[in-house]
């Protein structure tokens, strides 16, 4: 195996390719997802070697096709299905939260959604208040669904792997910054099963809990603050839905401190789940107030000038870290 | 009303609006490639016919929505280049203070009701607004600009519907400019024609060449006059074709380099129309040099201007998220609340 380097939307696509090969059942479908390769390139190649009827171009009707894709899900197929945008979710969202969520529930059992819906998240490309979200608490809100939310390439692998073996709809989120990020990817098939955390860097004094991009930020962060002798746990928690409560909770029982680093809007979102969590079932080993680094409540500017400001920053989750180590 | 009824003034504000936009879009390309212009950028060039046709039958207080291909449209209704050029920036003279950037560049004032990021999305926006002209029984006309890639989706059926059942003042202008993204019309739709599309709704369909301003002209003239008159809406496809990449840094791997030549040596809007001005003895050569050149450093003035200008200050980013203060915290960031200012 070794060493090999990839990119993110490499690793993507190469877990695309290998379940295309091995399931006929794994179809895929999309805007531009065929000749063009997807906007940021992850299907590139597969509608060559897969060809049109199983690399499906669509038109601009989302809720027509990530409906077919629920349909074609319960029918015995494994439909990834792309969004180009997760901000487009609205144009679509009944059939992933009416539907695909409820058919199993709703059916007694008797039915099942193995749908991955791909999209993309993220702000930092000036791409503006409809194009930068990252709206993954909406889908971690419903029931029924798996949420899904890598941070490295290794991980987006295996984890879209799994996600496609997975019977239940999977919501699939990639972090528009990420695409090109670098990382050793085995070049077989493994899997990253769902459900499972991943300690990022292992550390003694603080847990900080970061999802997607901010998990990079935060290692960065933690890298500069052991040098002042602060060890600081990253955890990724890679499967929002369901979330590893055990490694979670068994980090800040471990530190007594806890540090929430997401790119969602503030209110009722994955940073105060999880500062939820902690409160309820964690209280007596928090040292300190458990701290949340997110965006502003305000949609994501154009500007760079404002959009820098609104994105958290290294310098607001060092800010957040350094102040729960202030109580003793 | 034949062509020639149309006043000289008309025909050369035709003749200019269509050449601000080139000259704007081509700078906007150029800049892009720079790496000044922040973002997403789609560019008009090419289509220039179908938003000055169109826009040259509607009244200041007439609305129009637009796409995330909006500047052509934002430029024909009205709306200031240099506040434009200064959004494109995300500078905060921009005409959206440097929030919406070039997929959301918008002004009420001008009843330029907003470009969109989202696809079909201002569709429904139009017929709202000629719900309103209706209920207040004004004749003002709403029109609603999408490509042809947006007929597929659920806001523009739903869109043509509503404003059929209610009689609506609303035109539907579907520019076809032949792809969504890379998926050619063929491909996504199974009719020859998204005008056919009315049919289904009781809305008449008409097509017309989008690179003719004049023959545009006509049929939204016809459109518009039914609107007024409370005779419902009307379904517009105009065939069209743009030049660029569907977003500037597009490797256009699904199109010939061919084809796009050919639609520019052989259907350019505006060296047809310029031909017909000269034909018709409307205006001379040197006269469309001068509005030529005219409009050049009318172009130039707008960069300068948004180059010129200051980024928002980091308070402005809590500005605007709502317009009635009430108590509580709105704005809210960890650590440090922010109280909203409307
Ligand atoms: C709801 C939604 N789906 C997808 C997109 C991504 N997208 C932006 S423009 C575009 C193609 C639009 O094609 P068309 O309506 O023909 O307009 P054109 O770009 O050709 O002017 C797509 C798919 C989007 N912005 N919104």
């Amino acid at each position: 195996m070794g060493e090999r380097i990839i990119t993110f939307a490499e690793a993507l696509n190469e877990a695309l390719d290998i379940m295309m090969a091995k399931d006929e059942k794994v179809i895929v479908m999309g805007e531009d997802v065929g000749v063009y390769g997807g906007v940021f390139g992850v299907t590139k190649g597969l509608i060559e070697k897969y060809g049109p009827e199983r690399v499906r171009d669509t038109p601009i009707a989302e809720s027509g096709f990530i409906g077919a894709g629920v349909g074609a899900a319960a029918m015995g197929y494994r439909p990834v299905v792309e969004l180009m945008f997760i901000d487009f979710l609205g144009v679509a969202f009944d059939q992933i939260y009416n539907q695909a969520a409820k058919i199993r529930y709703m059916f007694g059992g008797r039915a099942k959604i193995p749908m991955v819906l791909r999209t993309v998240a993220g702000a930092g490309f000036s791409a503006a208040a409809q194009h930068s979200q990252s709206l993954h608490s909406i889908f971690i809100h419903v029931p029924g669904l798996k949420v899904v939310m890598p941070s490295t390439p290794y991980d987006a692998k295996g984890l879209l792997i799994a996600s496609i073996k997975d019977d239940d709809p999977v919501i699939f989120i990639e972090h528009k910054g990420l695409y090109g990020t670098k990382g050793p990817v085995p070049k077989d098939e493994y899997e990253v099963p769902l459900g499972v955390a991943d300690v990022k860097r292992r550390g003694k004094d603080v847990t900080v809990v970061a999802t997607a991009a901010m998990v990079h930020k935060s290692l960065a962060v933690a890298e500069r603050l052991s040098r002042e002798g602060i060890d600081v746990e990253v955890i990724d928690p890679r499967t929002l839905k369901p979330i590893d409560a055990d490694m979670i909770l068994s980090s800040i029982r471990k530190t007594g401190r806890l540090v929430v680093v997401d790119e969602g809007y503030p209110r009722c979102s994955f940073a105060t789940d999880i500062a939820a969590m902690a409160a309820s079932m964690a209280f007596k080993s928090l040292r300190a107030p458990v701290k949340l680094v997110t965006p502003p409540d305000t949609p994501v500017p154009f500007s760079p000038a404002l959009e820098e400001k609104w994105i958290p920053s290294e310098a607001d989750i060092e800010k957040a870290i350094r102040s729960t180590m202030e109580d003793k | 009303m034949s062509r020639e009824e149309i006043p000289r003034e008309k025909l050369l504000w035709m003749y200019e609006t269509m050449v601000r936009i080139r000259k704007s879009e081509e700078e906007a390309s150029r800049h892009f490639a720079q790496g000044k212009i922040p973002g997403f950028v789609h560019l008009y060039a090419g289509e220039e016919a179908v938003a000055v046709g169109a826009m040259a039958n509607l009244r200041d207080d007439d609305v129009i929505t637009s796409t995330h291909r909006g500047h052509g449209h934002f430029i024909a209704k009205g709306g200031s280049l240099k506040e434009m050029w200064a959004e494109l920036y995300g500078k905060r003279t921009g005409v959206c203070k440097g929030k919406g950037g070039s997929m959301h560049i918008a002004d009420l004032r001008k009843g330029e009701l907003g470009a969109n990021g989202i696809v079909g999305g201002g569709i429904p926006h139009a017929v709202g607004a000629g719900l309103a002209f209706k209920l207040s029984k004004s004749d003002r006309v709403a029109v609603a600009f999408f490509g042809d890639g947006a007929s597929n989706q659920q806001n523009f059926h739903e869109g043509l519907n509503l404003a059929s059942i209610w009689k609506l003042p609303v035109i539907f202008i579907c520019e076809n400019n032949q792809y969504q993204i890379s998926l050619h019309y063929s491909k996504q739709q199974a009719i020859r024609s998204v005008a056919e599309r009315g049919s289904a709704y009781g809305v008449p369909g008409v097509e017309v060449d989008g690179q003719d301003v004049l023959a545009v002209y006509e049929v939204v003239r016809e459109a518009v006059d039914r609107a007024r008159r409370g005779e419902g809406p009307t379904l517009i496809e105009a065939k069209t074709y743009r030049y660029l990449g569907h977003f500037e840094g597009d490797p256009q791997v699904y199109r010939k380099r061919e084809e796009v030549e050919w639609w520019k040596k052989n259907k350019d809007p505006i060296e047809l129309f310029k031909r017909r001005l000269l034909d018709m003895g409307i205006a001379k050569e040197e006269e469309l040099r001068d509005i030529d050149s005219r409009v050049e450093r009318e172009v130039q003035d707008a960069v300068r201007f948004a180059e010129e200008s200051p980024y928002p200050n980091p308070e402005e980013l809590y500005e605007d998220v709502f317009s009635t203060p009430t108590r509580g915290v709105l704005v809210w960031k960890w650590g440090s609340e922010v109280r909203s200012h409307g």
